[in-house]
């Protein structure tokens, strides 16, 4: 657990970059600090580890006050991963992982067998080992610089807009990854951003700062978009707070229909016969995972990949609320597609179901 | 060309004698501006004093040092010591802004990384810091060893033998041979020189030449 007490950081010339921050971020749990620039988000971050000194304050790693800790080897016992990466230009990716590992006085050998078991454990192919970060393309420097930050097993994370440097598709993969690889490890991870898609993607509990460096609101994310504090976090939370809350309940008990099918090739008479009637019918592979939606009456031929609607989303069953609601909301029948943990076919389901399921939910009272 | 090979040997030993005057400063040089560059890139406010001080030591005419040399060291005037220590001053001259624009040069990210995972002090400036300036002091040390290479011959004016000998030679006998033979073997002294900076330097950065992204 890292626990800060009033921390106060002042500038020389008096710029409060945080003030008064009380915060607690438990044991195993992903705490994201978000805000706009100049909330003093970095500034704490690297006052966990020492790189900046707190005016006033305690900060304490496991009830133990950080002041009191060597500085060096208190950062050794935090990962620690940046936009970026920050890896070592002049170090092969292998020794890059390796880092900490050697500064902890580990062998070699073993240092570089741990870094390489690192390497496959963040996605990063074997092949890669003896390239130099100049070598990789935005997201491997990132994987890099996480499997860096994990080598030496820290049980604590320090990630500061770790996934800001790259394009959209490959955020989101490695936001995937990372949580992923949290619910193997349950690290303590404090997590800086500016984004607060992701914090709310990512976070078990997300503080969001005020410029100046207070704490606006600490709760978990869905509570945030239930339940804002104030003008100043529902403005920072941004517009559809109750589409984007409903990601966070899960949706047990919705009716589920059968839905007719064909496989993709099938032609169409078979189609116009097995839409009876329907204006959309669902084509699926010989795996039952559902592909699009065709119009059987405006077929000319066979079911072919080029007449396929693809615009619904597909839910999975026992996923959330908003995946089943955006199924149904974005399939051109308004029939939304479910599928079981391994894509395959289960039913439809309709908007209306989903969003009775909704109002059964009970209403959070304003605190 | 007669001449020159009557006098292969001659030629030889002055080469010799003229590339260990040349390159013993350049490596006393850059030892000594190492710690000057970091002091420069480490303090601010030494930067602006240091870099002025130890260019405007470059502007000394090479002449004028030579023969200041034996008062301030007490050397005799022919020797070599003098050349050696004329020659270290004009290579830290040369080098002292060079190893801290190096060192400016290091990403600030990578820094904050290596300080991040506990690789502070001693061990960042030898592991991290100075290799990732080595591109740019090698740049610099190219342009010292130049310099050198030709500053030495002026040595030859106090009698100090090297290269330069066979200028004043070739000039006191009105014998165009020697001047001709010396030139060209300084031009290919620091021709060489350039290429051993050029190769070690690639050498100690691989990394500089590994692709562009994948």
């Amino acid at each position: 657990m890292i626990a800060l007490r009033e921390v106060t950081k002042v500038y020389p010339g008096g710029t409060a970059a945080v003030e008064g921050l009380s915060l607690v971020m438990p044991t195993g749990q992903i705490t994201v600090l978000v805000g706009p620039s100049g909330c003093g988000k970095t500034t704490t971050l690297r006052m966990i580890n020492r790189m900046i000194e707190p005016t006033s304050g305690t900060i304490e790693v496991d009830g133990r006050d950080t002041a009191s800790l060597n500085p060096g080897v208190l950062r050794r016992g935090m990962g620690y991963v940046i936009q970026g990466g920050g890896l070592f230009p002049h170090r092969t990716v292998l020794d890059n992982i390796a880092t900490v590992p050697l500064l902890l006085g580990w062998d070699r050998r073993r240092a570089r067998s741990v870094a390489a078991e690192q390497m496959e454990r963040v996605g990063l192919a074997s092949g890669l080992a003896k390239r130099y970060p100049n070598e990789l393309s935005g997201g491997q420097q990132q994987r890099v610089g996480v499997a860096r930050a994990l080598a030496a097993d820290p049980p604590v994370m320090l990630m500061d807009e770790p996934f800001s440097a790259v394009d959209p598709v490959v955020r989101e993969q490695l936001q995937d990854e990372f949580l992923r690889l949290q619910a193997e490890l349950g690290k303590t991870i404090v997590f800086v951003t500016h984004d607060i898609d992701e914090a709310i993607k990512l976070g078990d509990q997300v503080a969001v700062l005020r410029v100046g460096g207070a704490l606006a609101q600490l709760a978990a994310p869905a509570e945030l978009l239930a339940d804002p504090a104030d003008d100043f976090v529902a403005d920072f939370l941004g517009r559809d707070r109750g589409y984007r809350g409903l990601a966070f309940t899960a949706a047990p008990d919705l009716p589920i229909a059968p839905e007719p099918t064909v496989v993709l090739g099938a032609d169409g008479d078979t189609a116009r016969l097995t839409a009876a009637g329907r204006g959309w019918l669902l084509v699926v592979d010989q795996a039952d995972a559902p592909l699009g939606w065709v119009q059987p009456t405006q077929l000319s031929g066979a079911v072919t990949r080029e007449t396929l609607h693809r615009g619904g989303t597909v839910a999975t069953v026992g996923g959330s609320l908003r995946a089943a609601l955006d199924a149904a909301l974005s399939s051109p029948s308004r029939r939304g597609v479910l599928v079981d943990d391994d894509g395959r076919l289960v039913g439809t389901v309709r908007a209306q179901d989903v969003l009775t399921e909704i109002e059964r939910e009970p209403q959070r009272s304003p605190s | 060309m007669k001449w020159f090979v009557g006098h292969l040997g001659q030629v030889g030993d002055l080469l010799v004698t003229h590339a260990l005057l040349a390159v013993i400063p350049l490596i006393i040089g850059v030892v000594l501006a190492i710690p000057l560059g970091w002091l420069a890139h480490r303090f601010r406010w030494l930067r602006t004093p240091l870099v002025v001080s130890t260019g405007l030591l470059y502007t000394i005419p090479s002449l004028a040092l030579f023969i200041l040399m034996p008062l301030v060291l007490g050397t005799g005037i022919l020797d070599p010591l003098n050349v050696v220590i004329a020659l270290t001053v004009y290579t830290v001259a040369l080098l002292v802004r060079t190893v801290a624009d190096g060192l400016a040069s290091v990403p600030d990210e990578v820094i904050q990384a290596a300080t991040a995972m506990g690789v502070g002090g001693v061990r960042r400036f030898f592991t991290v810091d100075l290799p990732l300036a080595v591109p740019v002091i090698a740049a610099g040390l190219r342009v010292a060893a130049v310099s050198n290479v030709s500053i030495v011959s002026v040595a030859a004016l106090l009698g100090i033998a090297q290269l330069g000998s066979l200028f004043t030679d070739g000039f006191a006998r009105n014998f165009l041979d020697p001047i001709v033979v010396g030139i060209v073997a300084c031009m290919l002294l620091a021709l060489v020189l350039d290429l051993v900076i050029l190769v070690g330097s690639r050498l100690l950065t691989p990394w500089t030449r590994s692709g562009a992204a994948a």
